[in-house]
């Protein structure tokens, strides 16, 4: 029997698990992924907003402004890549003007510091590249820029390192309420029990609330579409660059990613299919006619990538996080869309309330709060690369030559808590096939160290979902 | 350590700039290669064809880098495998990374000799899902012919380039069932050779003036959608096909691998996406040489041999002090030239010059003309120019000791079809 | 009959016709003289050299790139790869080394064509 029972790895549910981590709980996540992190955290903007455009009052607003400020020491205690490195909203007529004198009040409201307005000569002092055309912009100091993925991966295995379970492949299809237990049933056909359930199951999370018996919203899937930038053109920009948000959201950025890359994008399309993550033309051109006003000179034709994300969003626009009206110590966080990943750490503390309702919260006294992250060997010092090296031969050798990712980087990957079993997790945690080559080069030399670390052929190594098989077999049936 | 010239990549360049360095009086010349073997992409590349103007006779990959690998090692030459150069600074410093751990080496000269990289889905941008199975060529051919992988069973190749068309033929010979060849350019640009020899010997249809508008499949490719184009690359309504496949391969270009010339600051050109080079294959940075792919996108090996080996004699001259050269011009690209290189000649060299350039359109019976001014150097005629067969002219040192202004090169002759 | 061939002797690609006449090949339509020949032997007997590899037991790399030394008859491919699949050869192996000789009876040797040594 479990104390809490988390329904989803995304970086909600691992920031969810790794919150709980701190208090004497047996915790388990179940993730129906072969990876964790492998929905709408692993496609969107990489932003940590400032937390102004949010309407006061609301959760959203509430919970990104606290969870913002709690990234700032969160990514030091578990090393996720985070830089406070600002953004600005830009306004370029009358009408947006207007609207980023709302967006500072609403912030101030939302108690967002560091927020300002700025003048044209101001904002092309800090941004050079920006229009022209800019008549006024929004400052906010507080806003910055973060590793998705790595803010997943750091909360999940800290979890881990502090006792959390995690079990992958499991996808929940059944939900009852025991004799004084929650009842949890995966496709697999093992059956969990637990006193609290939390649903983050982002895109999926109507569903594992209808399956509790609760109705209460549906998600409307909205996709964004991004392009990806050769890290040679990061000089561009070096804030996140928003134009005016209008009621579809906030809409098109131009910003630095903490690899020194540019994200553009999104956009917002309904769509159907939670899983309809297609790139299209039209999407694309939306994107790049908004960036294009915001950076006249941004060299589009320096994409490396094009990919799109799903947001979990919900017709009730807020963030919706309410106990079971159905049975008892279940919490569903619904409509975790924007801002939800500069939320987590405070989605995460909503939780721990909630469960401090059911059991009396005990803090651990061994608990472990910080995390190591996989130091990137070419960033090292050349008395840190050697302290290295002497340990551990794996760091001798290059596999990543865009990157710069030595094979020791992914072995550890591999073998961290939570690690890396695709290729696609190998790219998210230390980035080969991230960089300018996709992959093309240090493709076979993934695929190889995967199957020797995992003990498994090559032809049962992913990309990432199963069914995604790299390779389909072995030519004249060699080895 | 210490070296006359650090030749960096251990491909068909390297190989013969270190020779050369070698044999022309650089002492101390070491290879340093990121993979486990020398030889470069010509590993893999296990097909026939190469050798013809450097050995009279059709060789594959493999055999024509061992004519080279074997030179390399009956010679005093310092080969680093499994070793990736990390830095490399203006002043010829060289950080490696290798078996021996970080290494740091001072060079009297250096040769760039990094390759290319092929073009991504990503970077142009094709649509749809991300899925297993959208691969580059040459990604596959490694896999398919080093590694014994087969990457799929029925495939769309997006891309006529040569990689393309061989690996056509190669995965039919491995049991796949290549379905088409698509291709958005109206002709193709691979070797009629290929196009015969790897898809009509195969009965796989080359589709021109089409693209890739989607990919389809969540998890593993399950087809694309093509579409015909009009000559501006657009979407021709009404011409959607849908072409079932676990597998789309990708030749749709090369890109010299610069990154590191960037570190040493190295000047690039735009249209080659390589150095600035002059006639001796030196970058603007002295002692600093830059040949084969990562200069400019070869389609024949053996003029990048030839190119190398200038680039290994130069470096050899540099260190011995004698490339001494002070009268310089530029070099311009006419008009139906894509680029033209070198960038600069010396014109008080006494090997006078090797001029490179590939054609922006195809042309028949063309005359390449070079001039100084008004003044024609040399004119050369020829059958057929297209641009994906890069033409080389050697100048004499006679031809342009006397040159004023700066030289041009275009062609006369008509475009066509 | 009349075939058409495209010539790949050279980017040209002249466009040969090749007509099968009572007095022998009418062959028009060509530049030079190899685009001649070339024309008549795709005629008459077309042949390709057959580039592939073959399992290697206990290399460095599992495969062993090889050539046939000879041009094979065009529609043997197939049956040649049949042949040379069901091969497997132990390193160490050096280029050159004939790894089938006279295969099929076209009078072609399967060649190895480089060096591969044994893994360690």
């Amino acid at each position: 029997m479990y104390d809490c029972l988390i329904i989803g790895a995304g970086v909600v549910g691992a920031a969810t698990a790794r919150e709980l981590s701190k208090y004497n709980l047996k915790i388990a996540v179940l993730e129906k992924g072969t990876e964790v992190c492998q929905g709408t955290s692993k496609s969107n903007s990489a932003i940590v907003h400032g937390g102004y455009d949010a309407s006061y009052g609301t959760l959203k607003g509430k919970l990104n402004v606290r969870g913002t400020r709690l990234f700032e020491d969160l990514s030091k205690e578990l090393n996720i890549p985070f830089d406070k490195c600002g953004s600005l909203v830009l306004a370029f007529n009358d009408e947006d003007e207007k609207k980023l004198e709302e967006l500072y009040e609403n912030g101030q409201k939302n108690g967002v510091k560091g927020l300002k307005i700025i003048e044209k000569d101001e904002i092309l002092m800090m941004e050079p590249n920006v229009s022209r055309e800019v008549t006024k912009a929004l400052y906010c100091s507080e806003a910055g820029i973060i590793c998705p993925f790595n803010a997943t991966f750091a909360f999940i295995e800290n979890a881990m390192d502090n006792g959390v379970e995690l079990f992958l492949d499991e996808k929940v299809i059944g939900i009852d309420k025991g004799d004084d237990a929650i009842i949890v049933r995966t496709e697999k056909g093992i059956e969990f029990q637990t006193k609290i359930l939390i649903n983050s199951a982002g895109l999926y999370s109507d569903e594992i609330a209808n399956l509790a018996g609760d109705y209460e919203f549906s998600v409307n899937p909205r996709r964004g579409e991004y392009r990806i930038l050769d890290k040679k053109v990061s000089d561009i920009v070096k804030h996140v660059i928003f134009t005016t948000p209008t009621k579809a959201g906030k809409g098109v950025l131009v910003s630095p990613t903490v690899h020194g890359n540019i994200i553009v994008g999104p956009t917002s399309d309904p769509i159907e299919d939670k899983e309809d993550t297609r790139t299209t033309d039209l999407g694309i051109n939306k994107v790049d006619e908004v960036a294009l006003r915001l950076v006249p000179n941004l060299a589009l034709n320096e994409t490396i990538r094009v990919f799109a994300g799903v947001r979990a969003s919900i017709s009730q626009g807020d963030f919706l996080i309410y106990e079971s009206k159905n049975i008892k110590g279940i919490l569903h966080l619904g409509g975790i869309d924007s801002p939800g990943l500069a939320s987590s750490p405070a989605i995460a503390e909503e939780v721990r309330d909630f469960v401090a309702k059911y059991i009396n919260l005990v803090k651990k006294t061994d608990f472990v709060k910080e995390r190591r992250a996989i130091p990137h060997f070419y960033d090292l010092s050349d008395a840190e690369k050697e302290e290295i090296l002497k340990t551990n031969p794996n760091y001798k050798k290059i596999i990543c030559r865009c990157e710069m990712i030595t094979e020791g980087e992914i072995v550890e990957a591999i073998h961290r808590n939570a690690g890396a079993r695709t290729v696609d997790g190998i790219k998210r945690r230390v980035r080969p096939g991230s960089g300018r080559c996709q992959g093309g080069f240090c493709g076979p030399r993934v695929l190889e160290i995967l199957s020797r670390e995992l003990g498994i052929p090559v032809e049962e190594i992913l990309k990432e979902s199963q069914g995604s098989n790299i390779v389909v077999g072995r030519t004249k049936g060699v080895l | 350590m210490e070296y006359d010239c650090i030749v960096i990549g251990g491909g068909p360049a390297g190989l013969a700039a270190a020779i050369e360095a070698k044999d022309n009086g650089a002492d101390k010349v070491c290879i340093i290669e990121r993979d486990r073997e020398l030889g470069g992409i010509l590993n893999q590349c296990i097909h026939n064809g190469f050798g013809l103007h450097e050995f009279k006779e059709e060789l594959t990959g493999p055999e024509y880098a061992y004519r080279f690998i074997e030179e390399v090692y009956k010679r005093d030459i310092d080969v680093y495998l499994n070793t990736m150069v990390m830095d490399l600074s203006k002043g010829k410093e060289v950080v490696a990374l290798g078996e021996k751990g970080l290494m740091n080496f001072k060079a009297k000269s250096v040769v760039l000799a990094m390759g290319c990289r092929e073009r991504t889905a990503g970077a142009i941008g094709v649509k749809g899902f991300r899925p297993a199975g959208v691969y580059n060529a040459g990604m596959a051919q490694r896999l398919i012919n080093m590694e014994g992988y087969l990457v799929g069973k029925e495939v769309v190749i997006y891309g006529s380039g040569d990689i393309g068309l061989i690996m056509a033929r190669r995965m039919t010979l491995e049991g796949a069932n290549v379905k088409a060849v698509v291709e958005i350019m109206p002709h193709s640009s691979g070797l009629n050779r290929n196009i015969h020899q790897c898809l009509n010997d195969f009965n796989i249809p080359l589709l021109l003036s089409h693209k890739v508008v989607e990919i389809h499949g969540k998890s593993r490719v399950e087809g694309v959608t093509i579409a015909e184009v009009d000559n501006k690359f657009n979407e021709i309504d009404g011409t959607r096909e849908y072409i079932s496949c676990d597998t789309l391969l990708l030749s749709v270009g090369l890109i010299p691998e610069n990154e590191l010339s960037q570190k040493a600051e190295v000047t690039l050109d735009p249209r080659t996406k390589g150095a600035l080079v002059d006639s001796n294959m030196q970058t603007e940075i002295p002692g600093v040489f830059s040949c084969g792919n990562v200069l400019h996108v070869h389609d024949i090996v053996d003029f990048v041999t030839r190119e190398s080996r200038i680039a290994g004699r130069n470096a050899a001259r540099f260190v011995r002090g004698e490339l001494n050269n002070s009268k310089y011009v530029d070099v311009y690209a006419g008009d139906k030239l894509n680029y033209v290189l070198p960038q600069r000649i010396a014109l008080d060299d006494e090997n006078g010059a090797l001029i490179c350039f590939r054609s922006r359109k195809i042309y028949r019976n063309p005359t390449v003309k070079i001039y100084t001014d008004d003044k024609l150097l040399k004119e050369k005629k020829y059958k057929i120019i297209v641009p994906s067969e890069m033409i080389q002219i050697p100048l004499k040192s006679d031809v342009i000791r006397d040159v004023k202004g700066s030289i041009r090169v275009d062609i006369e002759g008509e475009e066509n079809d | 009959m009349i075939r058409d061939i495209t010539c790949i002797a050279c980017p040209l690609g002249c466009e040969i016709k090749v007509e099968d006449t009572e007095k022998g090949y009418l062959i028009t339509g060509y530049t030079c003289l190899r685009g001649k020949d070339y024309a008549l032997q795709e005629v008459t007997d077309p042949r390709r050299i057959l580039t592939t590899t073959v399992a290697v037991e206990g290399g460095v790399l599992p495969l062993l790139p090889v050539k046939t030394d000879k041009a094979i008859p065009k529609d043997m491919i197939f049956k040649c790869m049949e042949e040379i699949n069901k091969i497997k050869v132990k390193a160490p192996i050096s280029l050159g080394d004939v790894i089938l000789e006279n295969i099929l009876n076209t009078g072609a040797n399967l060649v190895a064509c480089r060096n591969l040594d044994v893994r360690k």
